[in-house]
């Protein structure tokens, strides 16, 4: 069963591609990209004016909170909410119930995913036993089983000393360790960025500097060790100036921004709803200064990847004082939109930078499949309406939790269509019809 | 003599959930009734039927006799019916959420809800959700409302106008509630206003609240008009934000010493209770320029203010 | 927009009453004033003045505001509240004639509300009434002892007391709708 998808703007950085091509899908492979490839016995896909196609988009930081928090989300709510917000994989977090620190939760997550058979899961094992800091999950049965990088992340890596045996150990398989950076006794308990809206609403702050005593800590890890070291969901200039030194030091370092760092600061703390608990994630929403210093990381190359960093809540758990409700919000359906509203049609970066932060580069930290339309790839896809209006609107979302700040937001941008190994896994509705996808 | 100073009859909003939004007529406002209120305390009969049928929910989930008795006595002097929960005694402590506590309250139909809540905006969130007027009677480290109009109520009494006026605010600048609302109301006024502590106890972006911050507490009493001593919680302190409370009071402790460099006429305040010979020395709390006790007088007056101009009422319609 | 009362008239009016109080009274031993907020206030001064002219003596004079007292007060669950005033009534009331003063008697409620206040302050020996003007429609059974000037009209008209404290002048104009 041959596809060809025609008249698109074909995106691909990696093979040096940006133009309008023809896209012929074989089963689950690319099989070609060219111009007026022959259309004989094969089912034409029109692509509707400005539709831009380009390789599947990656989502490196999600929770799906399956097994175990199951009312939050699961793995086939979780990756329903990826392929509709245009990611055709995940690579979801450890801090599950239990914790997925061997290889039986590794492969149930591998069989709730190939069960729900939409996004690609690429599980993210635990560094320590319970991620309790103490003792090294096993982490090569880990690896076998398919995981693809390790993190205690919901909180950092308990010592220098086992962060420094996760890095060596890991760097056996060449698997990056994902760090959720914080230096515990600067967050003690604090719920909002420390500056002057926190003081203002009377919340207890985290300075930027708990995020980038993590950061640094890490960074000098990885030079000690030569393996591969990744800042999650980065926030703080202060984190994002260790990265930027550890790389021009050749260190090997990298690392993320999640689309709400780079679009609020922390004065969504107060407005337009005071106190709303979806402005509540760890990292906090930064100040101004920090905030324009990640969209500063992304136009300039230091920031490697885009990551949602989606974390479902229950309304009732959010519902409830801002200090006592969880840190989070669900950012999988959000992400593209607020990329290119925030950053693609203000100029700062081109589309295929987007392309790379969303597609090539995370499946370069991951060393996973994916990222490239080159012939015989996985025809994982990502189709974009870049001048589509998108109104969010947290209701319809379709992961299972509805905690998003952007609500009713208008951006200009979005997901068409994404397609997971050959396969249509998701349509917008809102979108003009590609007739035949 | 001419008509009443103020230009406005009413508040915007249909909640107190803090000073900040309020503007300077409507701090005039509520000071002016209040100052109509504070008469029917002198009274023989010290009661007036104006909240009659009105029920008012007293839901208090951090323990405050200060406070609660205030408001308490406020709305028995307004004839409203009212109903105290307290922590001990609610179904929080079986688990329930505040919304549903909350909800649970209002589905008896109060007509306002006085809460106090150790979490900051906790009064915010139930705006939201209840059809009572909500008043703040102190949340968690963000606003403490009736505390900072009825410390402007009590240097009103004394001084002929806020504005212009220095006054210095020592203490705990941290962790409280009653610092945020008297800067907001203060800075609004056009007072201008010091605050003095150890930078441990300096929330961070402070001096944009158009403040001045400083850590020489000399520097802040100087020429003050007016100075309010903030509470050091003991427990959480020592040791962590400064070394001791000895040490303390020699570096921030209010003494008569230190007192000679404000002006003659200077007024001590103090929102309670105190920690004699921590923040205040008992010369200090005792001594002639102490208005702390007149404080705790005016908070009756102030809360019968905002609970009767929140209370809802009658058109202007007058009937002759 | 005719004046029903000019300024000559209302002196002399107010003149009339003093002699009245005193009459009725015998004197004005254990008398004291409390005018309705603002001008029964005013008027109660001008009495006060005149009493004083009159018998040498200072008749006690006191503020009080009825707001907290109306019984239109909460009847609308939304809307803004009533300005509240001071009452000043620095003298016990107990066992004394209280002279209450105000500018129109209409409907009574007002006077209604300022005997529940008055009762509020202590147990006077007995509460008199003095109104400027009486413009009828009666909704309570009330009546003023002291009358300036009976003035019928219709319900939809309005009668407004101006006086120099608070108005710039003294005139009581008699218009055409709007309450008053």
């Amino acid at each position: 069963m041959k596809k060809l998808l025609k008249g698109g703007r074909v995106i691909d950085p990696v093979n040096g591609i940006d133009g309008e091509y023809d896209v012929l899908i074989d089963g689950d492979r690319i099989a070609r990209v060219g111009r007026n490839l022959p259309v004989d016995g094969v089912t034409v896909v029109e692509m509707p004016r400005g539709f831009v196609i380009c390789p599947g988009f990656i989502d490196m930081h999600v929770h799906l909170r399956e097994p175990g928090q199951e009312h939050k989300e699961t793995v086939a709510t979780g990756t329903a909410s990826a392929v509709a917000g245009g990611f055709t994989a995940v690579a979801c977090m450890p801090n599950t119930v239990p914790v997925n620190d061997n290889a039986n939760v590794t492969s149930y997550i591998l069989a709730k995913a190939a069960a729900a058979n939409l996004a690609r899961v690429y599980p993210i094992g635990a560094v320590s036993r319970g991620s309790k800091g103490e003792l090294l999950a096993d982490i090569a049965e880990l690896r076998q089983a398919g995981c693809v990088a390790i993190t205690d992340d919901g909180h950092p890596v308990a010592t220098a000393l086992l962060l420094r045996r996760a890095l060596e150990y890991a760097g056996m398989f060449d698997m990056p360790v994902i760090e959720h950076c914080e230096d515990p006794t600067l967050k003690g308990d604090g719920v909002a960025h420390e500056g002057f809206h926190a003081a203002a609403l009377g919340l207890r702050g985290i300075p930027g500097a708990c995020e980038a005593l993590g950061a640094e800590r890490g960074i000098l890890m990885a030079e000690l060790t030569g393996s591969s070291f990744h800042v999650a969901h980065m926030s703080a200039r202060a984190s994002l100036r260790a990265v930027r030194k550890g790389k021009e030091a050749g260190i090997r370092v990298t690392c993320e921004v999640a689309p709400h760092h780079f679009t609020l600061t922390d004065e969504a703390l107060s407005t337009p709803i005071p106190y709303d608990t979806n402005t509540k994630m760890n990292p906090p929403l930064r100040e101004l200064a920090d905030r324009d210093a990640m969209i500063q990381g992304i136009v300039d190359g230091t920031v490697d990847v885009i990551a949602t960093d989606h974390a479902p809540h229950h309304y009732d758990e959010k519902n409830v004082e801002f200090d006592r409700a969880p840190f989070g919000i669900v950012g999988l359906e959000t992400a593209v939109p607020l990329t290119f509203d925030r950053l693609v049609h203000t100029g700062l970066i081109p589309l295929s930078k987007m392309i790379q932060l969303l597609s090539v580069n995370p499946a370069r930290v991951l060393r996973i499949a994916g990222g490239s339309l080159a012939e015989g790839a996985l025809a994982d896809i990502t189709i974009l309406a870049p001048d589509m209006p998108v109104r969010i609107a947290a209701a319809v979302l379709q992961s299972k939790s509805k905690n998003t700040p952007f609500d009713g937001w208008e951006l200009r941008g979005g997901v068409a269509a994404t397609i997971v190994g050959g396969r249509t896994v998701y349509l917008n509705p809102g979108a003009p019809v590609a007739r035949g996808l | 003599m001419s008509a009443p100073a103020t230009a406005i009859t009413a508040l915007r909003s249909r909640h107190l959930l803090g000073i900040a939004g309020m503007t300077p007529e409507e701090i005039t406002l509520v000071l002016d009734t209040a100052t109509a209120m504070k008469e029917i305390g002198s009274r023989t009969v010290k009661k007036v039927p104006a909240l009659r049928g009105k029920t008012v929910v007293n839901l208090f989930f951090e323990p405050s006799t200060r406070t609660r008795t205030s408001f308490e006595i406020a709305e028995k002097r307004l004839s409203a019916d009212t109903l105290n929960v307290a922590i001990g005694t609610s179904s929080v402590v079986k688990g329930e959420t505040l919304v549903d506590t909350a909800l649970n309250i209002e589905a008896m139909q109060p007509d306002m809800i006085v809460l106090r809540h150790s979490s900051s905006g906790t009064c915010h969130l139930l705006s939201r959700i209840c059809k009572s007027a909500i008043i703040n009677a102190g949340d968690g480290t963000h606003e403490h409302p009736t505390q900072a109009l009825l410390d402007a109520f009590t240097i009103r009494e004394r001084k002929p106008t806020l504005a212009g006026l220095k006054v210095a605010i020592v203490g705990d600048l941290l962790h409280s509630r009653v610092l945020r609302s008297n800067i907001l109301l203060l800075t609004t006024m056009g007072a201008d206003v010091w605050v003095c502590g150890p930078p441990t106890l300096i929330p961070a972006d402070i001096r944009r609240f158009g403040v001045t911050a400083t850590s020489r507490i000399d520097e802040a009493v100087e020429g003050a008009d007016v100075v309010m001593m903030l509470r050091i919680q003991l427990e959480r302190m020592e040791g962590a934000y400064f070394p001791s409370l000895r040490e303390y009071f020699n570096v921030f402790g209010m003494t008569e010493a230190r007192l000679r460099l404000a002006k003659p006429d200077v007024l001590i305040m103090h929102p309670g209770p105190m920690n004699r010979g921590v923040e205040i020395a008992s010369e200090v709390a005792d001594g002639p320029y102490s208005v702390i006790l007149d404080q705790v007088a005016n908070g009756v007056a102030v809360r019968m203010a905002v609970l009767y101009l929140l209370a809802g009422g009658a058109d202007h319609e007058e009937t002759t | 927009m005719p004046v029903v009362m000019d300024a000559d008239r209302i002196g002399r009016t107010l003149t009339r009453i003093a002699h009245e109080i005193v009459e009725r009274n015998k004197g004005v031993e254990a008398l004291a004033l409390v005018g309705v907020r603002t001008r029964g206030v005013h008027i109660a001064r001008r009495l006060a003045r005149t009493l004083k002219e009159i018998t040498g003596d200072d008749v006690p004079t006191g503020a009080l505001d009825i707001t907290l007292y109306r019984d239109d007060l909460m009847r609308h669950t939304v809307g803004p509240q009533p300005l509240v005033r001071s009452t000043e009534i620095p003298f016990s009331i107990d066992n004394r004639k209280i002279l209450l003063v105000d500018d129109v008697l209409y409907t009574g409620r007002t006077v209604r509300a300022a005997l529940d206040a008055l009762i509020d302050f202590g147990r006077p020996a007995s509460i008199q009434l003095i109104v400027l003007v009486d413009r009828g429609h009666r909704e309570l059974p009330v009546k003023a002892d002291y009358v300036g000037k009976n003035l019928p009209t219709q319900l939809e008209e309005s009668v407004q007391v101006r006086l120099q404290e608070t108005d710039g002048e003294d005139e009581v104009v008699l218009r055409e709708g709007g309450a008053a």
